[in-house]
């Protein structure tokens, strides 16, 4: 560990944070003349001051320090299921496109007891679900043609409306769902998607546009 | 770090709203300040993750025991649990003691939220016969939230509502303009419910400071002091209304004791910050007077003592209680300044309890920017002071509303439960729900005064010691009817808001308070353990937040609380602290301590 690493912020610190605080209207004026992206991108800078634990992560430099567990075979069927579940329009591509699969394969293969259970629940559903389209249709599940695939799930995309025997299939189906919407919405293409046009800088705040006062009747 | 003082005036405790302010109130009137930090130097410049994007981060930015707030959240070794450091909770009572172990401490992450205390909050125990009335007023105060909210930045408006206080012309920043959903429920709550709506107050910079006005009026006759002043000002940016500020904010926008206390306080030359020292013990000479400091270097894992004149706790209210319970000697058995026995007793913390809404009106909102400050641009005062006076409902004192929703940035969880809306869809119609029902949910969320009570203490835990060798604590507690039947009448109120604007309910309205309430701690407001008096033997603390048995040890944090009102308490531990410090450097210019 070095001197510099120890040492609490200091004078010499302190003016160098001034300095870049100062330049902030800067970084606004120039964000402002359609430079968003550059200021969306992660600092190739690693934090000398973080631990690199889970408790003191480096927040400029994200990794996951967790290996992956899910097979390629699993991996595939995943993909197939998330593109179902959010495929490509012409507003954003499918949900395999942003890596729902690998998100899922992260989120089950992470340490905690919450993902513990449903590594289980997603591991046991591709089981589940690549037999069903055998025993449907002979084939495995990536494998079926749209109508097929949806033919299943119409089984089993709705706990309260679905069959007994497809309750269990249900829960795994619900949970793809909300990790595949997680994984989708997070990223730049799905916010577009819905329309979150936020994470700019503005050089003012003003009141919301008419058009929106008017959606709810306050125009 | 280097060590720039032969010797000092005052080690102070602890980094963060109390430590900060009393750091940087002592600097820049000349004495020579050692502040020792229990976690690690923390830049919020260098190290806040402005504008990340969920999708970067491990679980897509999602909490963990690690990072319970979420990854960008600007904790560092900080939570409910921090590991090496345990405590103990007595059975039933389920204590959550949130810490954070970095410079600076929670003012890093805070809410910003930044309410005055009102004269009623002063003096509860006159107004209703419970809890204890402070040993000073709302206008013995006053001065120092003027003063705290200039130097900080504030934003917000004077409504002139009871018990709600103005600030003084000009101190205020003007407010942003609300959000839709704001719009749409200052209108409900306003015409139709009788519930008042009106600007918050946050520690955001609305605008830049006047940093060539500002120091002269703060600091007459302080050259010292207008000059380092001037400088932090100046080098503060206003916010760009993006990127939560929960992340820290590397612009200084918002207020944190890293960006805004601790810099002008070290251009003093007066500070000496030393981090990764926690503090176990207060030590004492053979009149009783504090000599100093034991702490642990928690990178050599040595036990070091440091001495100065004066010794001021600011640890945050659990921590500093700690440390005096564990400061034990032939003079104080039972803990430094404990001769009353009241160290540890009297915590509190905040009521909490929230209800959730979806609101057809907010579907297919034409896309708009809804960022603004990350919070709440408006919020709801307690309002019911008429009805609490004619004994119309069955608990004592007040809450206020928080209440956020919109199209902030999706994150982890973002359309989970869209399927309840949609029969289960998926494919292309699921897409299209998530873009009909975007932005279209709200939360509620009830913030409210908890009355002191002899059940809820803290004590040193016989069997429990941490990895630094320091005795552990454990909590007790048990919630009053005051704060049971408030948490209920919370419920009550926002179902009513929800279905008042023709929303539809999304969560489960509890009928029993103790359903609805948040575990004691998890509103992370938790004050009290060392309260303040006007009697020695009914309280630890003088005004001063000076101990009556020991005249050079000060406890300026929220241990010093003699009630908790539902105005977040930061902003009043800063004010305090102010008028603290500056009773400390007269009594050292006076020669009765140090």
């Amino acid at each position: 560990m070095t001197e510099e690493r120890k040492s609490p912020i200091d004078r010499r610190t302190a003016l160098k944070v001034i300095a870049a605080a100062a330049a902030a209207p800067a970084v606004i004026a120039s964000c402002q003349q359609g430079e968003t992206d550059t200021a969306a991108s992660p600092p190739a800078t690693m934090n000398p001051l973080a631990a690199g634990t889970p408790s003191d992560p480096d927040l400029l430099a994200p990794v996951v320090p967790w290996e992956r567990s899910l097979t390629p075979d699993e991996l595939d069927t995943l993909a197939a299921l998330c593109d179902l579940i959010i495929p490509a329009d012409d507003r954003s591509p499918a949900a395999s496109k942003l890596g729902a699969h690998e998100f899922i394969d992260e989120w089950v293969s992470a340490p905690y007891d919450g993902m513990k259970k449903d590594k289980v629940l997603v591991r046991g559903g591709i089981v589940w679900l690549d037999g069903e389209s055998n025993r449907r249709f002979g084939a495995r599940f990536r494998e079926l043609a749209a109508d097929q695939m949806t033919e299943i799930c119409d089984d089993i995309c709705y706990g309260p409306d679905a069959e007994p025997e497809f309750q269990a299939a249900s829960r795994f189906f619900d949970k793809i769902r909300d990790l595949t919407a997680t994984a989708f919405y997070t990223t730049k293409e799905g916010m577009e998607d819905v329309g979150y046009v936020g994470n700019v800088p503005l050089s003012q705040w003003d009141p919301p546009p008419p058009e929106a006062l008017r959606h709810v009747g306050l125009s | 770090m280097a060590k720039t003082q032969a010797e000092y005036d005052v080690i102070i405790v602890g980094s963060g709203a109390a430590g900060g302010m009393c750091a940087f109130v002592l600097a820049v009137n000349g004495l020579k300040v050692l502040m020792l930090e229990a976690g690690r130097n923390y830049d919020p410049v260098t190290e806040t993750p402005m504008f990340q994007l969920p999708s970067e981060a491990p679980l897509r930015g999602g909490g963990t025991p690690e990072k319970p707030f979420g990854y960008y959240d600007a904790t560092v070794d900080g939570g409910w649990q921090v590991p090496g450091e345990p405590y103990a909770s007595a059975e039933d009572a389920n204590f959550l003691w949130w810490r954070a172990r970095m410079l600076g401490g929670r003012t890093n992450h805070w809410g910003r939220i930044s309410l005055r205390m009102g004269e009623y909050d002063f003096k509860p125990y006159s107004r209703d016969g419970l809890g204890f009335d402070w040993p000073m007023t709302y206008a013995d105060i006053e001065p120092y939230y003027d003063r705290t909210e200039a130097l900080i930045g504030v934003y917000g408006s004077n409504e002139g509502l009871e018990n709600t206080p103005n600030s003084s012309p000009g101190v205020l920043m003007p407010p942003p303009a609300p959000r839709v959903h704001e719009l749409l429920t200052q209108k409900v709550c306003t015409k139709e419910l009788d519930i008042p709506v009106i600007p918050a107050h946050l520690a955001i910079l609305s605008q830049r400071q006047d940093a060539d006005g500002w120091p002269a009026k703060l600091f007459p006759n302080n050259e010292l002091a207008q000059r380092v002043v001037r400088d932090s000002m100046a080098s503060r940016a206003a916010c760009f209304w993006a990127t939560p500020c929960g992340r820290g904010c590397s612009i200084k926008a918002n207020f944190q004791s890293t960006t805004v206390l601790l810099p002008p306080a070290l251009a003093t030359g007066n500070l000496d910050i030393r981090t990764d020292a926690m503090v176990r013990e207060v030590t004492v000479d053979a009149r009783g007077r504090a000599t100093g400091v034991h702490y642990i270097d928690k990178r050599s894992r040595i036990d070091e003592h440091a001495s100065a004149k004066v010794v001021v706790l600011a640890a945050s209210a659990c921590e500093s209680a700690r440390i005096m319970l564990n400061s034990q000697s032939s003079l104080f058995p039972d803990g430094i300044g404990n001769g009353s026995g009241l160290v540890g007793k009297y915590l509190m913390d905040t009521v909490g309890a929230g209800v959730g809404g979806q609101f057809p009106q907010l579907e297919n909102m034409p896309a708009h920017n809804q960022d603004g400050a990350s919070a709440m641009h408006v919020y709801m005062p307690w309002w019911l002071y008429g009805e609490q006076a004619a004994g119309k409902l069955d608990f004592a004192r007040g809450y206020h509303i928080e209440f956020g929703g919109g199209r902030g940035m999706p994150g982890p969880g973002a359309f989970g439960g869209l399927e309840s809306y949609t029969n289960g869809a998926y494919g292309l119609r699921f897409k299209e729900a998530a873009r009909r029902y975007y932005g279209s949910w709200m939360w509620f969320d009830g913030r409210g005064e908890m009355i002191p009570n002899e059940d809820c203490y803290c004590e040193i835990d016989p069997d429990g010691v941490d990895q630094w060798g320091i005795p552990t604590l454990k909590f007790h507690w048990k919630w009053s009817s005051h704060e049971l039947n408030q948490a209920r009448h919370m419920q009550h109120t926002f179902r009513d808001i929800i279905v008042a604007m023709g929303g539809k309910v999304t969560s489960t309205v509890q009928d029993d308070g103790a359903r609805a309430i948040a575990a004691p701690g998890q509103i992370i407001h938790e004050v009290g353990g060392a309260i303040m008096g006007s009697d020695a033997r009914r309280s630890v603390l003088n005004q001063y937040c000076q101990s009556w048995e020991v005249p050079n040890l000060f406890v300026p944090d929220g241990a010093g609380f003699v009630s908790n009102a539902d105005k977040n308490p930061t902003l009043s531990i800063m004010a305090i602290a102010w008028r603290a410090s500056e009773y400390l450097v007269d009594e050292m210019n006076r020669g009765t301590i140090g």
